[in-house]
């Protein structure tokens, strides 16, 4: 349910982005088909799991995380999470980025 | 007879390619996801959800033209409309153009010469997965890439339209598609001018004889044959000349390479001494069948298979080695559909001893360049187009 919970303000804002964009747009997918079950990806239990899920559930697909631990470590995870935050404007305060960085350092630096 | 999932899924592990050099036994391996399907789609090899990462099976790349079925898929922002042809709209404006055009499809198709071409549409991360070390980003395999015939009009026309001032010096291309957060940038790309002026260069509406499939950028796209993807604007809506160079994101900042590490264009107006964008596809090619690790029955006759491209110049030769690199011999290309589509190439193995056979393939292009043994490093992990190696048992 919290995955579902934190999926609210995307399409809430993508509403508002295509209301802007003119008629002509159909239906938006913000989503993933369903059929592809998008909610089977679940990050590794520990500190920090919820809040690392639903912020970065916000514009992407979690499976992003595990497909890229073995290119990661603290370092690079920690240019991704300020480029999230600086560059893709992703609400997160500083306690929260450093919170992730923990949460994605440790579960996701080096194996899915 | 084997199964379509069958086939699939070993054309899956088709893409657990070696990158063996020479004599060199180990290996890098891709991690392969579930096939899945979107709407409409055949099975793809899903990389990430959302955006939709979907990458072609390598038994998909067997033919001469890329099923659009089958065509790879690759977004960057998450709000993806499903667009009505009918209401659709191209604009054509900036403050390089003497007057702004408001096109619509049928005036798309009706007002200026239809061409096709057939041409690779390939990801720069192509191949992203096996670098070493590993670089972030979606983990690409070998399938980020197809070859289609691709129906359109040429850009040039529909900016000669709207008038393409002196001082212009990009132009600027968006589509419809959107991010989920206001403060995410747009996804907008430039190219140089003359490129947008190259012949070429299409606004194009079909792929292989059919209106595009939506993950493909329906209902109109940009294609800049012999340049990476990222150029080819999926659900094109906004076209502007503008007489100094974009500052958006994906320019500035995303799809660059170290300046000077690679052959190709120059994108001089959005160069730094630093890094420049990526451009022209290098000299590449990918060995189709038989997959890495097949064994061959003895004295049957066994073909090896698969495609070379470049970024425009066309293919001159491919080589094969089947003794891990210490000698190499000239493949048969196959028919030619063009300087910027991929040439298939044959090559028959000698079966007649119970042997490993390390095969290399490199393909050299009529401006002299050939596949490098090494990967040159960068941060993105671009370009790459090393030499390919499987190995296959003669039992």
């Amino acid at each position: 349910m919290k995955v579902a919970l934190a999926r609210l303000p995307a399409l809430a804002t993508a509403a508002l982005v295509l209301g802007g964009a003119g008629g002509w747009l159909g239906a938006a997918e913000p989503l993933v088909p369903a059929q592809l079950k998008e909610e089977t990806v679940r990050l590794k239990d520990a500190p920090g799991r919820e809040l690392t899920e639903g912020r970065c559930n916000i514009c992407h697909s979690l499976d992003y995380i595990p497909s890229n631990a073995p290119a990661m470590n603290r370092a690079v995870w920690q240019k991704e999470v300020q480029k999230m935050r600086d560059r893709f404007g992703g609400p997160l305060t500083d306690e929260e980025a450093r919170q992730i960085l923990d949460y994605l350092d440790g579960n996701y630096s080096g194996k899915p | 007879m084997a199964t379509r999932r069958e086939l699939l899924l070993a054309a899956t592990g088709g893409w657990l390619i070696g990158r063996v050099r020479a004599s060199d036994g180990a290996g890098t391996v891709v991690e392969v996801e579930p096939l899945a399907a979107l709407p409409g789609k055949k099975p793809l090899i899903r990389r990430s959800f959302r955006p939709p990462n979907f990458e072609t099976p390598l038994a998909d790349l067997a033919a001469p033209l890329t099923d659009d079925g089958a065509f790879f898929v690759r977004y960057h922002l998450t709000v993806i409309p499903r667009i009505d042809p009918d209401g659709w709209r191209l604009q054509v404006s900036g403050a390089s153009a003497r007057r702004a055009l408001t096109l619509s499809l049928a005036e798309l198709r009706s007002g200026f010469e239809q061409v096709e071409v057939v041409a690779v549409n390939q990801c720069a991360g192509n191949r992203r997965g096996l670098f070493t070390p590993r670089v972030p980003g979606v983990q690409w395999g070998g399938g980020a890439m197809g070859n289609a015939r691709w129906r359109g009009v040429r850009l040039r026309e529909v900016l000669q339209r709207a008038g393409v001032a002196a001082d212009a010096l990009e132009v600027v291309f968006g589509g419809a598609d959107a991010p989920v957060l206001p403060a995410t940038p747009a996804f907008v790309k430039s190219l140089p001018v003359e490129r947008a002026l190259d012949e070429s260069t299409l606004v194009a509406f079909e792929m292989n004889g059919r209106p595009l499939p939506h993950w493909n950028g329906a209902p109109a796209r940009l294609v800049v044959p012999g340049w990476v993807g990222t150029y080819w604007m999926k659900h094109l809506t906004s076209i502007r000349i503008e007489p100094r160079a974009f500052d958006g994101f994906w320019m500035k900042t995303a799809y660059r390479v170290p300046t000077g590490a690679f052959p190709g264009a120059r994108f001089t107006s959005q160069e730094t001494a630093e890094t420049t964008p990526v451009t022209e596809l290098l000299v590449n090619s990918l060995i189709v069948s038989p997959v890495s690790g097949a064994r061959l029955s003895r004295g049957a006759h066994a073909e090896l298979a698969g495609k070379a491209w470049d970024g425009g110049a066309g293919i001159e030769g491919v080589e094969v080695s089947v003794d891990g690199g210490q000698s190499w011999r000239d493949a048969t290309l196959q028919r030619d559909l063009g300087r910027f589509a991929w040439r298939e190439f044959r090559f028959v193995l000698d079966t007649s001893r119970a042997v490993r056979l390390d095969v290399a393939v490199r393909a050299r292009s009529r401006n002299g360049a050939k596949q490098p043994d090494r990967l040159t490093p960068n941060p993105s992990g671009y370009h790459d187009n090393i030499v390919q190696a499987v190995s296959l048992e003669i039992a």
